[in-house]
């Protein structure tokens, strides 16, 4: 019994020891516990919030573009996508069926939802077929009760109803390409869209917006318990152009796909009316992507659908010049308006001989005949006397060899050759007989259409150098402040009655014959030629009929104008490429132009009470 | 010798005395902290006694009968039953071991059709009560012997590898150290803990090498550097700390916890059913568990001093660091303390096995309270 009330005592002891360590033990997991859930439970708290929400972006609807009456050009339009939640449905592919006996869904569409719907977790939606009509739409939501796990969701995409005739002007938006990263997560979003071109990129900050939120609480697979919060995003903002869709529209099918450039503006304030590149594209193509054919296609097309040529297409400005040269040599004093030049169809200047367009020339010509008629001659003579640096100065003053600043992307400076730009970029001295060819607007000469046409509204306005401008900002004033051009008003009325003739004189003005018969809408203008390759003595001789003459050898076809006459407003700059003369292809369509926009009053703003459509009427 | 020291005569004690010795203060304790389980499953899903609370109720109803059961059968009777049930625990286990090897795949389980039997479960109430049984035929002088060392020592190391090999490194765990803590309790001597002590590296070192299969060295190595997987195994301790350090204080309230909610908590009906009760309750419900895991404990330690038998008293205090073993393994792994080894909650998580061997461990507890003052002879049929 001893040793067993040793034994007992020894076990008392022991017990007490594990008893002890067990308390121990459970003091150490209290610790523990106190350490998680007093010491860091903020932290924990953080956690568990970032596990539980998920924060979801909502696109904010893009600002949406308008012309100056209101008429949208670039507008949202709502697309309906049929989506399928798998776990919903009790088989896929009889659900497939029936949605097949509704709607057109292609084979590929069939295999390729059988093929996602088993990869991904039965919630989430699979899209079966974007962009259903309406009358799709409605056959799927009458037969809904048949359809379990069949949903429309409703989207947004770019929508340009006018197709190409504004494609220029507006661009096009896209998906949004890797450069275009900024680390914004609304960029990273599936089927966010980009402007690409046109207004649709100079303007993509303002269009744009920012993202709205969604907090939604999601459980570990990933799967929407239910939203929490939820933030609207700003909508971009919307957009009011200068242009006029009417006259747009009416310059895109006037022009009919022949590779040609017409701009018109405001003279005054600078709006530009009608923007055309001729031909033009579709920009609704571009936003879902385009086939490889189609983009094939049109980049491929020698008549360049996808270059926006009123501002990236330099041309000699041939005869349109004449003005400018004229201008100057005013200015300089070389010559006197009253001075005649006797034209004998070519002037020789050391062992070159350069020609007039008239082959047997114009005899004795002053100034305002000699733009009337376009003598040649006459500008070789007073660009000799004027020297390149000073015609140079004076085309600079009527903005060219300068970008205009127009809000669009793409736009060159052409070029006004002085002797230190050859001596600088070719390393050669400037020829005697290079100013001569400058004289008549050809030679290293390059302008745009877009600086043609503030050209003549510089001529046309009252001494202003207006710029143009295409975005209506609302809060800017209706009349910007230009600087004054500087030129002597006398001067301007000269090459004014020029310009006039040119169009109106019976006897031989150029362009009589594209004159606008209205006199209250009547115009004037200048012709210009602007070769494509140099004339050489047989073709000359030859004398070729312009239907005989390859199409991209021919002569590019100019027109600048303005109108009407006694109260300038428009003026329009127009360019065919290979049309051939002036005055047979240019100067019709400027007065068609013209006409329409004279009689749509494209330069008025509707009244102050009625405000331009509101977004919904466009649509 | 005389049982003239009893104040009862214990083998003449009346089904209604037993009763009324019955240790009601351990049932009622039982109780609570069943009820406190019930509460979490019922709230794992969503507010619903299906699918876990329910079944949960009726097997801890058949535990209690269980238990009361055994608490009425005479500690003689169960210290003349140890060795066979140690027996017939080991023959389960190498049948497991042989069904698995003859191609039916690692095994852990015997399919009963009505419930199954899991052999390892039985070997942990087997081997404390074959261990107080060598122990109480031990005089204290023998105890403290070295030859009185290899019987136990082959008592706990012999299922210890027949259980690693199923794999299941929790159980193997539980069952060393809580025949360690018997042989403790025994009184051996004391220099044997410290040389086991001493070749506990090398026993790791072979275990790691030979032993453990490659999950476990990953729970390991997860373990001791977390980072090193997190969406793998690191990722249900992480979410598991996350859960429990947003609870707070009070909790989130009962069926409020996000994370366990919402699924970030991997297993909240049975392993991790700790971590949803301190994300739901806070740091305040897992104190109120934590305490009544405490009494239940003491509760054992109390019946093991009460015990006039060594048998008694190795068994209330094998069963009863059993017990805490459990306890302690599951929250140290939900908390990030140790590996996860798969230890369920005693009494709150969901599982019929574990609820069953539990429960039997009570009824033995029972059984030597109400037998406290039974004398147990040295051997079966022997004199005391």
């Amino acid at each position: 019994m001893r040793q067993d009330i040793d034994r007992r005592k020894r076990f008392t002891r022991r017990a007490l020891v594990l008893g002890g360590l067990q308390v121990a033990a459970i003091g150490g997991l209290v610790g523990r516990l106190y350490g998680l859930q007093v010491v860091d439970a903020e932290r924990y708290q953080v956690l568990a919030e970032e596990n539980r929400i998920n924060v979801r972006l909502l696109p904010p609807p893009r600002g949406l573009i308008f012309d100056r009456f209101g008429e949208g050009l670039a507008i949202n339009r709502q697309t309906y996508r049929l989506v399928l939640v798998s776990e919903q449905t009790d088989s896929v592919a009889a659900t497939l069926d029936r949605i097949a006996s509704l709607i057109t869904l292609s084979d590929r569409d069939i295999r390729r939802v059988l093929k996602e719907t088993s990869r991904r977790r039965g919630f989430v939606p699979v899209t079966v077929r974007e962009d259903l009509s309406w009358a799709e739409v409605t056959r799927v939501e009458v037969n809904a009760p048949e359809l379990p796990g069949v949903q429309i969701e409703v989207g947004q995409s770019r929508h340009y109803p006018f197709a190409d005739a504004a494609s220029h002007v507006t661009g096009y938006v896209g998906a949004v390409s890797e450069a275009e990263l900024t680390g914004d997560p609304l960029l990273e979003l599936p089927g966010f869209r980009t402007g690409k071109n046109g207004v649709e990129r100079v303007f993509e900050q303002e269009l744009r917006g920012t993202a709205g939120t969604r907090q939604v609480e999601v459980n570990a697979y990933g799967r929407v318990i239910r939203e929490v919060a939820r933030e609207e995003g700003q909508p971009g903002h919307d957009l009011t152009l200068t242009l006029d869709m009417g006259l747009q529209n009416f310059t895109a099918q006037r022009l009919d796909g022949e590779a040609a450039s017409v701009v018109v503006m405001d003279v005054h304030n600078g709006d530009v009316l009608s923007l055309v590149s001729s031909p033009g594209f579709d920009p609704n193509a571009f936003n879902y992507g385009l086939t490889s054919e189609a983009w094939q296609g049109l980049l491929n097309d020698p008549k360049a659908p996808l270059i926006n040529k009123t501002l990236g297409g330099q041309y000699p400005p041939g005869s349109t010049f004449k003005m400018v040269v004229a201008l100057a040599a005013l200015e300089a004093g070389v010559i006197d308006p009253g001075e005649t030049v006797y034209c004998p169809g070519f002037m020789e200047l050391g062992n070159h001989t350069f020609h007039c367009w008239k082959r047997w020339g114009h005899g004795h010509v002053g100034m305002v005949d000699s733009i009337k008629q376009s003598c040649d001659v006459y500008f070789y003579e007073v660009a000799n006397r004027l020297g390149m640096d000073r015609i140079a100065e004076m085309a600079e003053r009527f903005g060219l060899g300068a970008p205009t600043g127009v809000e669009l992307p793409g736009e060159r400076s052409g070029l006004v050759p002085t002797k230190a730009w050859k001596e600088a970029v070719l390393g050669e001295s400037w020829q005697g007989g290079e100013t001569l060819i400058a004289g008549i607007g050809q030679g290293y000469m390059l302008t745009t259409p877009m600086q043609l046409a503030v050209m003549a509204a510089r001529l046309a306005n009252g001494n202003v150098a207006v710029s143009p401008r295409l975005h209506r900002d609302p809060s800017a004033p209706d009349q910007p402040l230009f600087a004054p051009l500087g030129v002597d008003p006398e001067h301007l009325a000269i090459v004014q009655d020029g310009m006039i003739r040119v169009v109106n004189d019976p006897n031989s003005g150029t362009a009589y014959a594209a004159r606008i018969e209205d006199e209250a809408m009547a115009m004037a203008g200048k012709t210009g030629t602007a070769q494509v390759r140099r004339i050489t003595k047989a073709d000359r001789e030859a004398n070729l009929a312009i239907e005989d003459i390859p199409w991209n050898e021919r002569d590019h076809a100019l027109f600048v104008a303005y109108a009407p006459i006694d109260a300038p407003r428009y003026a329009c700059a127009v360019v065919v490429e290979h049309g051939g003369g002036g005055s047979r292809v240019a100067a019709p369509i400027a007065r068609d132009v013209l006409r329409e926009a004279q009689r749509r009053e494209s330069a008025g703003w509707p009244d102050e009470g009625t405000p331009p459509r509101a977004p919904g009427a466009a649509v | 010798m005389a049982a003239t020291s009893h104040r009862f005569a214990p083998p003449g004690m009346t089904l209604l005395q037993k009763l009324g010795a019955m240790s009601w203060g351990l049932v009622a304790l039982l109780m609570l902290t069943a009820a406190l389980g019930f509460a979490m499953l019922y709230s794992a899903a969503n507010g619903s006694l299906q699918p876990w609370a329910a079944p949960q109720m009726a097997r801890f109803a058949v535990g209690l009968v269980l238990m009361v059961s055994l608490a009425m059968v005479d500690i003689r009777q169960l210290h003349r039953w140890a060795f066979w049930v140690f027996g017939i625990a080991l023959l389960l286990l190498v049948g497991v071991e042989v069904a698995g090897r003859i191609g039916m795949g690692a095994q852990r389980w015997i399919d009963l059709k009505v419930f199954q039997l899991q052999p390892s479960e039985v070997m942990k109430v087997a081997l404390v009560l074959a261990l107080a049984r060598y122990f109480h035929g031990q005089s204290g002088e023998q105890t403290r012997k070295w030859t009185s060392l290899f019987i136990p020592a082959a008592m706990i190391l012999v299922p210890t590898v027949l259980v690693l090999r199923q794999p299941d490194l929790g159980t193997a765990l539980l069952l060393v150290a809580g025949g360690g803590a018997v042989m403790f309790a025994a009184g051996i001597a004391l220099r044997w803990f410290a040389i086991a002590g001493g070749l506990t590296p090398i026993a790791l070192y072979v275990g790691w090498k030979y032993l453990l299969h490659d999950y476990q060295r990953d729970r390991v190595l997860t373990y001791l550097d977390p980072e090193r997987d997190p969406l793998g195994a690191g990722y249900h301790i992480l979410q598991s700390k996350i859960a429990l350090g947003s609870g707070g204080l009070f909790g989130k309230g009962f069926m409020e916890g996000t994370q366990s909610h919402l699924s970030f908590l991997p297993e909240k009906q049975t392993d991790f059913i700790f971590t949803m009760l301190a994300e739901e309750l806070g740091l305040a419900g897992a104190l109120l568990l934590l305490l009544l895991y405490l009494l239940i404990m003491a509760y054992c330690f109390g019946v093991a001093f009460r015990s006039t038998s060594q048998f008694g008293r190795l068994v209330a205090i094998g069963i009863g660091v059993n017990f805490f073993l459990y306890v302690f393994i599951n929250i140290a792994m939900v908390t990030g303390l140790i590996p996860v080894v798969g230890v369920p909650l005693p009494l709150i998580s969901y599982g019929g096995t574990a609820m069953m061997t539990l429960m039997v461990g009570f009824g033995l507890v029972a059984s030597v309270y109400v037998h406290r003052d039974v004398e147990v002879p040295r051997e079966p049929g022997g004199s005391v």
